[in-house]
């Protein structure tokens, strides 16, 4: 009998153990998911809870009851790799034995890689909407907000969705502007980028957005630390930006099993093959979603992509056959700019975002890189689409793994 | 996209002139870029910062961040900003001949 490991049962792992168990004969292979939760989060809501759109509840489901019946799904946390023997060791001290690992532990934010940020501030006017705890906090806070400065911020590239500090702000202009603390308000968007858009189609589209809701954009600001106490962003040049509430993106890293391991890079991502999806130094271990080095989109819809050619890719290894290249980094994403209207947007690896419709061309219905209430309406209906299509491994018609340029203006 | 004269040669740049061939690159256009960038002359530890620049990107597929100058590339993040002001990765990788550090939009 041979065992393959799935690392994490969140939207990669889920979605890894779904398409293998169809197509793994279970006479030759156990199927075993680690993961230390219980707990599977719907983390596209998370961007919802602040505003009171969405609860905790509405987020969280049981991982087992997105499993297959016919794997085996350990509750346990993994203490070391060991990939030269094919092992790992677990938290109770046991070992075990792999064929093949796929290692979908996403990434986590880590607030203590900033000076000061999850200091005596923290959770009181720091806040961050990357966890169910914080974006719950971030509600209650913002519930009684009166007004002044609030600063939404990124600490340092890369991080996972990173459209959806944007779509914060879009979404805090609407919610305050609803409550009447608007006026009261200023919203600053501090980033180490050099713009709220770096891409030159979406600048241009899109740019305007920000000067038509009036929010202040500070750019090139590589945080150095916060003082709490005085509630001031420091810059390594030496630029204040200051806050009274400060919503952050904090640092974004993958598991620390990897940096015990010696497998992962200096945020403990894994250096991965960016078209065959096979770790670099490893020729058992593959990597779908966040916890990749890939320069794609630290987003559920790239792993979703994933992992169907991981799944192939998986099949040929076994099979003794050569990889497929075929993963092209695409994402295609939802991005909400409030009042009810939202964004699709469309890309990959060499293709910045396109103009067009989706999925069918000229037909739609959604319409690429506009703002429109359908594509508001899509990001809504998307939660029902995850739990019950997609981290299920069903098909999804007219959705390819590979971007297709039909009917887009590039 | 359009073409510019840099250090006597034709080279393909974006609007805000970026490179966008980096095969066209060479040490006089890199000197060129930086004068342009008010860098002025570069010494060598301009140089060790370009050249890490382009294996790192040549390896990974994307533009370091500070912390990876720092952690892979040897160079603290206060000496980054000494060499390079007011933008060390978008000013250096515009004198590499490498892209701006962008995010997906």
């Amino acid at each position: 009998m041979k065992r393959i490991v799935i690392l994490g049962a969140g939207t990669g792992g889920t979605m890894m153990a779904n398409h293998l168990v169809k197509k793994l004969n279970i006479k030759d292979w156990t199927i075993t998911v680690i993961d230390q939760e219980k707990k599977h989060y719907y983390q596209a809501g998370f961007l919802f809870i602040p505003f009171g759109i969405y609860t905790a509840k509405n987020v969280t489901k049981k991982i087992a009851d997105y499993l297959p019946g016919n794997i085996e799904l350990m509750n346990i946390r993994v203490d070391l790799i060991k990939p030269e023997e094919n092992k790992l060791i677990l938290s109770d001290g046991k070992e075990l034995n792999y064929d093949i690992l796929i290692a979908a532990t996403g990434c986590r934010i880590a607030p203590s890689e900033v000076e000061g940020m999850d200091g005596e501030g923290w959770m009181k006017d720091i806040f961050d909407f990357y966890t169910v705890e914080g974006s719950t906090a971030l509600a209650k806070k913002l519930d009684s907000w009166e007004g002044g400065n609030l600063v939404v911020h990124i600490s340092e590239m890369p991080i996972k969705c990173p459209v959806a500090p944007l779509e914060f702000v879009f979404l805090v202009d609407w919610y305050l502007s609803k409550r009447g603390k608007r006026k009261t308000t200023k919203i600053s968007y501090v980033t180490p980028l050099s713009g709220a858009f770096t891409k030159q189609r979406t600048s241009e589209i899109l740019g305007h957005l920000l000067v038509d809701k009036n929010i202040e954009i500070v750019p090139d600001f590589a945080i150095e630390k916060i003082d709490p106490a005085e509630k001031v962003l420091y810059s390594y040049d030496d630029k204040k930006v200051p806050y009274d509430l400060l919503v952050t993106v904090p640092t974004n890293v993958g598991d620390e099993l990897y940096e015990k391991s010696g497998m992962g890079d200096e945020l403990n991502f894994i250096p991965t093959e960016k078209h065959t999806l096979k770790a670099k130094d490893y020729d058992n271990i593959f990597v779908i979603g966040d916890a990749s080095d890939l320069p794609a989109s630290k987003a559920g819809s790239v792993a979703h992509a994933q992992a169907e050619v991981l799944t192939e890719n998986i099949l040929r290894h076994i099979a003794g056959k050569e990889l497929l290249p075929d993963f092209d980094g695409h994402a295609l994403c939802f991005i909400e700019s409030g009042y009810g209207k939202g964004f699709l947007i469309d890309f990959n690896y060499d293709v910045e975002p396109v103009q067009g419709t989706f999925p069918l061309p000229v037909i739609g219905p959604f319409s690429l890189l506009k703002e429109t209430r359908l594509n508001h309406l899509g990001k809504l209906v998307f939660q029902w689409l995850y739990w019950n299509i997609i981290i299920k491994g069903i098909k999804i018609p007219l959705m390819d793994a590979k971007m297709t340029l039909r009917g887009k203006k590039l | 996209m359009a073409e510019k004269e840099i250090a006597g040669k034709i080279v393909q740049v974006n609007d805000e002139g970026y490179m966008t061939d980096s095969s066209e690159w060479n040490k006089e256009i890199a000197a060129v870029i930086a004068v342009e960038e008010g860098i002025g002359e570069l010494a060598e530890g301009h140089w060790k910062v370009i050249e890490f620049l382009q294996k790192d990107f040549a390896d990974k597929g994307t533009m370091p961040s500070l912390r990876r100058m720092t952690k892979a590339g040897g160079v603290p993040t206060k000496e980054l900003y000494a060499l390079f002001p007011g933008g060390p990765l978008k000013k250096s990788s515009k004198i590499a001949g490498l892209k701006k550090p962008a995010s997906c939009v």
